[in-house]
């Protein structure tokens, strides 16, 4: 499902550098305050890698996930994404980004209620204008590959969360992106669908996929590979895990 | 992403919603389908009395006894009164007239067989038939030998052969009974219809003037008179024509006010059309007033619908939906929504009409014009009430729409 350059399997060398973050700024204004949500992150993840991104809460990690999503722009500093510098790129240029390069998964799921499980897969691929016939295809494929593929037709509320979540996860990956990006994938399920949902993404790893997880549960992170520890808007530790 | 996607993410937003549509397009649907039914009562007026201008003929005047009190009534007093003598008067010295039709009217009742009815009869002369613009569909009109020798002759109405149970052939030749007297049936009119409105005078007999006033009436006060005006002639100047012989011959001072009336038979026509217009005018009322609630509930349900599915515009959004594609969704859908209202009140309008139609006998003709025009008229409406809703969707951060619950 990846392209070449990124099919790589865990075991060989890094074949690209998917992320550069350089000196990464963001402020917001907050009336007459200025608060430094990023002060100066600098970052790379190269493809296959499966980072976790941690700290408490207002370390900036929210922030720091938005940008990389591709949702926000920094204030200062440049964004490397696949070798493209998205840190100016318009509204238009940025949902173009978005649609090929990033599969969000989110902690509450965000499934559109209406639609059912295979036009929920479908949504990315419709903004990227593939044709219908290729689309059913694709989608059908990505519920397959989170073994869904017998769930096909069923509205969000009549799956259950873990089904609700893997939905969400065909849906991110459908478009083969260069990043899965996981804000708390784990926090409205409990732990033994949890359990599951981290399996799955063990499974996309294993295959090529580059994944960041954006958590604070020490016990989801440590599935990871590489943690990225965020503090005060600056990166204070990053390193590999040893049992990798 | 196609237009036709964009109708089908629509069309499954308001089937999601589907009671809270209907009730949105609820108003639409009744206006245009007030609107449809208006039109079609209006068209169908047009039509018939276009029918009837083309039956009576836009230069023939008609003149009452009696005076005018307002518009358009006639006073019939036993003093006042239109002979024979006017018609000859008009027929002798008048200037602009090519031809007079006296029509000396009462009741009798008509006999054929052992069956009665109750009939208006009519003497008049043979050129009633052309200046009516009437036809016979069997034999012949009265003529002027049948005055001559005051024969008695009649000529039917269409209705008239029915009302007795016999098809119009077999009574041609026979002997009907006229207030005792014997008539030989000689023709019979084609349909003139009532378009609608009014008497028909396919339920009169018609005999010959000088039979009727000597053998059945005994009178010659006549019921009306008919002037077909010159060609080339103005029918203004026809009716001063007919003023100055009528008023000498029933010797009015001047100043005194006439003891007859002149019609043109365009009055009639003319009311109906104000009265058309008139309606056009509501129905053009109705359609703004109840487009325009139409437009406001599309547009109250719109911006609710931005407000509750804000966190839905946050995820397509990161899904990779640009301005542009949440924009047009939201704009296809209002747009549906009034397009679905149009077309449902096309359908209860139609409806309507027919129903009317069949009902109380009106003529009701819902014409394609129509149709189209409140198509478009509903799919501006949703397209203008969808704009800015539309627009604040579009214009919705990610990451706070994302953050909304």
């Amino acid at each position: 499902m990846a392209t070449p350059n990124r099919s790589a399997s865990r075991d060989s060398p890094p074949s690209g550098r998917v992320i550069d973050l350089q000196t990464i700024h963001k402020n917001y204004r907050m009336g007459s305050e200025t608060i430094r949500a990023l002060n100066g992150v600098d970052c790379r993840i190269d493809a296959n890698e499966y980072v976790a991104i941690m700290g408490p809460s207002g370390s900036g990690k929210s922030t720091l996930m938005n940008i990389i999503g591709c949702l926000d722009r920094p204030s200062a500093g440049e964004y490397w994404l696949d070798g493209q510098n998205v840190s100016k790129l318009n509204d238009k240029a940025l949902a173009r980004v978005r649609n090929r390069m990033i599969g969000f998964v989110f902690q509450t799921f965000n499934l559109l209620s209406k639609s059912n499980a295979l036009q929920n897969v479908e949504t990315p691929l419709l903004y990227g204008g593939v044709g219908r016939r290729e689309r059913r295809n694709r989608a059908r494929q990505a519920l397959e590959r989170v073994g869904l593929d017998d769930r096909t037709f069923h509205k969000p509320s009549e799956l259950s969360g873990g089904q609700r979540q893997r939905v969400a996860v065909a849906r991110a990956l459908v478009n083969d992106p260069a990043i899965l990006l996981a804000d708390e994938p784990t926090g409205n399920l409990d732990s033994r669908t949890g359990e599951d949902i981290m399996a799955l993404f063990e499974e996309l790893y294993s295959a090529g996929q580059t994944i960041i997880l954006v958590t604070h549960e020490p016990g989801i992170a440590v599935r990871a590979k590489r943690h990225i520890h965020l503090r005060d808007g600056e990166v204070t530790e990053d390193y590999l895990l040893e049992n990798s | 992403m196609s237009l036709l996607e964009s109708i089908r993410i629509a069309l499954n937003a308001i089937r999601g919603n589907a009671l809270r549509s209907a009730l949105t397009i609820l108003m639409i649907v009744i206006g245009v389908g007030c609107v449809i039914i208006g039109a079609a009562f209006g068209s169908g007026t047009q039509a018939a009395v276009q029918e009837q201008m083309s039956t009576l003929g836009a230069n023939v005047l008609s003149i009452y006894p009696g005076q005018s009190f307002g518009h358009g009534r006639v006073a019939s007093s036993n003093r006042v009164s239109l002979t024979i003598d006017d018609y000859d008067a008009l027929r002798r010295d008048s200037q602009f007239l090519s031809a007079v039709v006296p029509e000396l009217r009462s009741s009798r009742q008509v006999k054929f067989g052992n069956k009665n009815i109750h009939g208006t009869i009519t003497g008049t002369t043979p050129n009633y038939l052309v200046v009516n613009n009437r036809e016979l569909t069997h034999g012949r009109m009265i003529t002027q030998s049948d005055l001559a020798a005051r024969r008695r002759v009649a000529v039917l109405g269409y209705s008239i052969p029915s009302s007795f149970e016999f098809a119009p052939t077999s009574l041609l030749g026979r002997d009907i009974s006229i207030g005792r007297i014997i008539f030989k049936v000689v023709g019979v009119f084609a349909e003139v219809g009532s378009g609608g409105y009014g008497p028909s005078v396919d339920d009169a007999i018609y005999i010959p003037l000088t039979t009727a006033r000597f053998r059945v009436f005994g009178s010659d006060r006549l019921g009306s008179l008919s002037a077909e005006v010159k060609e080339n002639i103005g029918i203004d100047m026809a009716m001063v024509d007919i003023e100055r012989v009528l008023r000498r011959e029933h010797k009015i001072r001047p100043g005194d006010p006439n003891d007859f009336q002149i019609m043109n038979r365009s009055v009639f026509t003319d009311m109906m059309q104000s009265i058309t217009r008139t309606l056009s005018t509501y129905v053009i009322g109705i359609l703004a007033i109840s487009l325009l609630i139409g437009a406001i509930g599309i547009l109250s349900i719109m911006l609710v619908s931005v407000t509750e599915r804000t966190r839905e515009i946050g995820v397509r959004k990161a899904l990779g939906a640009t301005r542009g594609n949440i924009l047009t969704q939201f704009i296809v859908e209002a747009i549906t929504l009034g397009a679905l209202g149009g077309l449902f009140g096309i359908v209860l309008g139609w409806l309507g009409s027919e129903a009317i139609s069949s009902q109380f006998g009106m003529p009701l003709i819902v014409e394609m014009q129509t149709v189209l025009i409140a198509v478009a008229v509903s799919v501006s409406v949703g397209f203008s009430a969808g704009v800015w809703p539309a627009y604040l969707a579009s214009k919705l951060d990610p990451i706070e729409a994302l953050r909304h619950d």
